[in-house]
């Protein structure tokens, strides 16, 4: 009896779920179009076994669960398409379809282990009956191919246990087959297939990219980071993203491969603080929106302080609802959850399917600033003082150099057979604390010999802050002044200790025609030890010290090293935090989520402080005016907080005398080539 | 500010047509061209009592390159009317009235306000660049025979007659004022903050060239500013009342304090002939009405 329904059930099995795979590729296809670049589709199994697996493999336990199960499953139905579907009945095709039951059937054991009291990460509901569906396919699969190596041919021949037989096999069928089509949880490995060959960010997954990390270890990131924001046509007919419809369909395709893991839950600044924002939930509010619904089926933690709680299971999801052409803000998501983001990318950087959450933020920030004005209130200042003043303060730029009033800065203005360094100051030149910073860096700067200038009051800011609160009208208009202004100077290249000017000029200010070298401080210093051109005193004490990675130096442009490499110079034992490297914590300040002030339970940077207390350092090196700012605003006592700048000027030893090192700016303009 | 109540009122603010004349203002630290402070001050006021129903007017160099930007950025402010769904909404309009160089502004937009039916004319107290004498309200009021409030905070009723405002005092006392239409009412910076101005609906936002208003004659000269001299403004030094008490309060509140009148008298029941003559007296006794003015 079972010879003869297994063709039909698994044909049917396949039919029905093509069609719902069909109607889920036109939910995709709501999105804005691109050209279709259909040879894509063969770099989806590298990207699969190479890009994706690698990201899944920093938990080694789930790695080698998903291998077992999701390996399993596709050697098995491939092997009964065969060998059940069309009646091949070869005992060696059976021996491996059998062997693929068992490695999915171990693999579902495991998955069923970790399901017995998941972690509050992990989504329930659905999720939890996919466990059992893994097992009911693979013992059903198991069972059904043994008389094909001839084993317990009879028993299996008829009767109640046949019927059982076949049941179970028909809810695995349901559960593997039609529900990846119809919108079950093996959604994500339909829709994740195409999300990986489509990816809006190909050069992510492109090992020999200039920019990809050279170590291909397990956990290092692979591909190069794009971490650039998209440029806004800002002649399109609406700006940012208002309804699922407006995204681009890539991103919609990549809402839908999420498979709730959690990790970015985990990861969150914004959730840990207790701020409404869970980006999970986010990326499913955004699936909800595309499908036409509401969030009651959602059975995940919520966003905090929202319906749902941040209990998984507490009832209340449902009140948000959304459509492909009904406005986001606020049926479907809250706008406070939008303006909690710190835009620090580690729930980008975690998730294993690639999400862009980021992007997808920042589109949906684009449409309120642009097209609603309501920006929050202090991000709506500051953008009108960008717009008035070009600095967020709505200083008078022309007192950009006020601190440095005594140090004689050289002007690029007076250099126009070009300088080697333009150090770029960013706004942190408008604030005493980062005025330090700045002084410290000037004197390494001179006491390393460096031919530098400053463009003064030409400077402008950047832009960053502009553009994450949705601005990008704002941004592109200083990204252009500022470029046409830098293109009247020479210079090989620019060194800021600022991370968002950094990322600014160096990743994004290329789509506007702006292409230099750009370096940030810690990195330029420690080419400045390397090359043996600034020398420090040992320290007087050992201290534990411990460093601070800004999202923006770190996770945005992948510096982790020099940092420390600076450190490691200064004689200096760094005690890492428990999240540091490509999983350091954002310090709260990013993404304008400082001006947001969304309210939270706790404030991100005093977590943070926690994070580096239980380093037991004394010392927290940083790297940023603006975790700068954050950390220092944590209460007494905690550690001390201190640029790289600082420490290093601290321990710098002059050339030879103090004559000569007060002489130096001068020297270096005479000696410098006509 | 109180929503008008639509019903209590013989006709509802729609019913009114109502405009802001707009200047362009001068940032007052980079000097830059943008939104001035009170003129947006009172789009908002205007936007928040008719909506999109609101027009506005400039009249203004349409050879000035800053000068659509400063507009835009009043167009901008043309969002989160009628329920916040932007498909609903209707982008702003400006009418731009161009003057030439020795032109007065005050005879064209006279000409504009009575040409467009207006009823209630909302503007900024002073402009923030050029004359920026303040006096355009007064004289646009003389000339069109419209009664005039000035430092007005909040609108708190408008109907098809009349309309209800709040007049910022010293100190943060209000005054009400119960006003006939048509009227020309000058906000003063304490009024409702203005909203963002966003950058879609100022780059949808219509700016109208109305140039066939007056003809191009001798009337739309400025005669008065030919003869003036013209210098840089001196930052005038503010006069320093030092008060000698112990008591923190009282030095507090002489700090805080504007100046205020005191003295005087408040006459009441008189005849408009009666009025004017204590007013003339008045003014003669100040010296600012020479003894032979009329």
């Amino acid at each position: 009896m079972l010879q003869t329904l297994l063709p039909i059930l698994i044909f049917a099995a396949l039919a029905v779920g093509a069609a719902g795979a069909v109607r889920r590729i036109r939910l995709w296809r709501q999105g804005r179009r691109t050209p279709m670049r259909w040879h894509r589709l063969a770099l989806m199994p590298k990207r699969y076994l190479n890009d994706l697996h690698h990201v899944v493999a920093r938990d080694k336990a789930i790695a080698h669960t998903h291998v077992a199960t999701a390996g399993g499953f596709v050697a098995a139905m491939a092997l009964a398409l065969v060998v059940h579907g069309f009646g091949w009945r070869n005992p060696i095709l059976g021996g491996l379809l059998l062997a693929a039951s068992l490695c999915m059937f171990l693999g579902a054991l495991a998955v069923n282990r970790r399901r017995i009291d998941p972690p509050p990460k992990l989504s329930k509901g659905p999720w939890q009956r996919l466990s059992k569906s893994l097992i009911a396919y693979s013992v059903g699969m198991f069972l059904v191919s043994l008389p094909l190596v001839g084993v317990a041919p009879t028993v299996l021949g008829g009767g109640v246990l046949a019927i059982v037989l076949a049941a179970v096999l028909v809810w695995g069928l349901l559960e593997m087959v039609v529900g990846m089509g119809w919108g079950g949880p093996m959604k994500h490995a339909f829709a994740g297939t195409f999300h990986l060959a489509f990816h809006r960010r190909p050069e992510r997954f492109d090992d020999n990219h200039p920019d990809a990390s050279p170590k291909k270890t397990h956990d290092v990131h692979r591909g190069s980071r794009s971490t650039a924001l998209f440029p806004l046509d800002l002649t399109a007919k609406t700006l940012g993203v208002e309804k699922p419809a407006d995204f681009q369909w890539e991103q919609l395709l990549g809402f839908d491969a999420c498979v709730q893991c959690g990790r970015c839950q985990n990861v969150c600044p914004a959730y840990a603080a207790g701020q409404p924002l869970n980006p999970k939930k986010l990326i499913q509010d955004m699936v909800v929106g595309m499908a036409g619904g509401s969030d009651a089926g959602y059975a995940g933690s919520g966003h905090p302080q929202q319906a749902g709680g941040i209990e998984v299971g507490k009832p209340g999801f449902g009140n948000h609802r959304g459509g492909p052409t009904d406005a986001i803000v606020p049926q479907l998501v809250e706008a406070q959850t939008l303006w909690a983001c710190t835009t620090c990318r580690a729930c980008v950087e975690e998730c294993p399917m690639m999400i862009e959450h980021v992007d997808a933020i920042v589109d949906m920030r684009r449409f309120i600033t642009l097209e609603r004005g309501e920006t929050p209130e202090k991000g709506a200042a500051a953008i009108d003082n960008l717009i008035a003043t070009d600095n967020p303060g709505g200083l008078d730029n022309a007192s950009r150099l006020d601190w440095a009033a005594d140090l004689e800065l050289p002007r690029i203005q007076d250099r126009p057979e070009g300088v080697d360094v333009l150090l770029w100051l960013g706004d942190g030149a408008f604030d005493m604390r980062n005025q330090r910073t700045l002084r410290s860096l000037v004197k390494i700067l001179r006491t390393g010999g460096v031919d530098f200038a400053v463009l003064g009051e030409e400077e402008r800011d950047s832009g960053d802050v502009a553009r994450r609160l949705g601005d990008e009208a704002t941004f592109q208009r200083l990204a252009e002044r500022n470029i046409a202004t830098l293109s009247r100077y020479r210079f090989a290249r620019i060194v800021t200790a600022d991370p968002h000017s950094f990322h600014v000029l160096g990743r994004e200010y290329g789509a506007f025609g702006g292409d230099y070298v750009v370096k940030h401080h810690s990195t330029f210093i420690a080419e400045l030890f390397d090359g043996g051109r600034i020398s420090v005193t040992a320290p007087t004490q050992a201290e534990t010290v411990t460093y601070h990675d800004p999202c923006y130096l770190g996770r945005y442009n992948g510096e982790f090293a020099a940092p420390r490499q600076v450190l490691a110079a200064l004689g200096l034992e760094v005690a890492e935090m428990e999240r540091s490297g490509y999983r350091s914590r954002c310090c709260g300040g990013g993404g304008g989520a400082a001006l947001s002030d969304v309210p939270g339970r706790a404030r991100i940077p005093d977590m943070r402080m926690e994070d580096v207390r239980e380093t037991g350092a004394t010392t927290v090196a940083v790297a940023c005016p603006q975790c700068t700012a954050m950390l220092e605003g944590v209460v007494e006592p905690r550690p001390r907080i201190r640029d790289l700048a600082e420490m290093v000027a601290d321990a710098l030893v002059e050339p030879t005398a103090a004559t000569n090192a007060t002489s130096a700016p001068s020297q270096s303009r005479e000696e410098e080539p006509a | 500010m109180p929503q008008p109540d639509p019903q209590a009122a013989a006709g509802t603010p729609h019913d009114v047509k109502t405009a802001v004349l707009v200047s362009s203002g001068r940032h007052p630290v980079s000097g830059r061209a943008g939104r001035a402070r009170e003129d947006a001050r009172a789009v908002e006021m205007g936007l928040s009592l008719v909506g999109a129903d609101l027009s506005l007017v400039h009249a203004g160099d349409p050879e000035q390159a800053s000068l659509r930007e400063s507009l835009e950025g009043y167009l901008g402010m043309y969002h989160g009317l009628d329920g916040g769904r932007p498909g609903d909404e209707r982008d702003g309009q400006l009418s731009l009235l161009p003057l030439r160089a020795g032109e007065d502004a005050v005879p064209l937009l006279a000409a504009w306000l009575e040409r467009s039916g207006v009823r209630l004319a909302l503007t900024g107290q002073r402009a923030e660049c050029g004359e920026g004498s303040g006096m355009v309200g007064y004289l646009l009021a003389e000339r069109l025979g419209w009664a005039i409030a000035t430092g007005v905070a909040a609108i708190e009723r408008c109907d098809a007659e009349s309309v209800t405002v709040l007049q910022a005092l010293p100190q943060g006392q209000r005054r009400r004022l119960e006003i006939r239409l048509p009227c020309l009412i000058a906000v003063d910076a304490v009024a409702e903050a203005p909203r963002q101005s966003a950058f879609g609906p100022a780059r949808r936002g219509r700016i109208e060239t109305v140039d066939d208003l007056l003809p191009a004659d001798e009337s739309r000269l400025d005669t008065g500013s030919a003869g003036w001299q013209w210098q840089p403004a001196r930052a005038r030094p503010k006069r320093l009342k030092v008060v000698k008490s112990t008591n923190a309060r009282d030095r507090f509140k002489a700090a805080a304090a504007k100046s205020s009148a005191s003295g005087g008298q408040v006459l009441t029941d008189l005849s408009p002939e009666e009025a004017a003559e204590k007013l003339i007296d008045y003014l003669r006794a100040e010296k600012i009405l020479a003894q032979d003015d009329q």
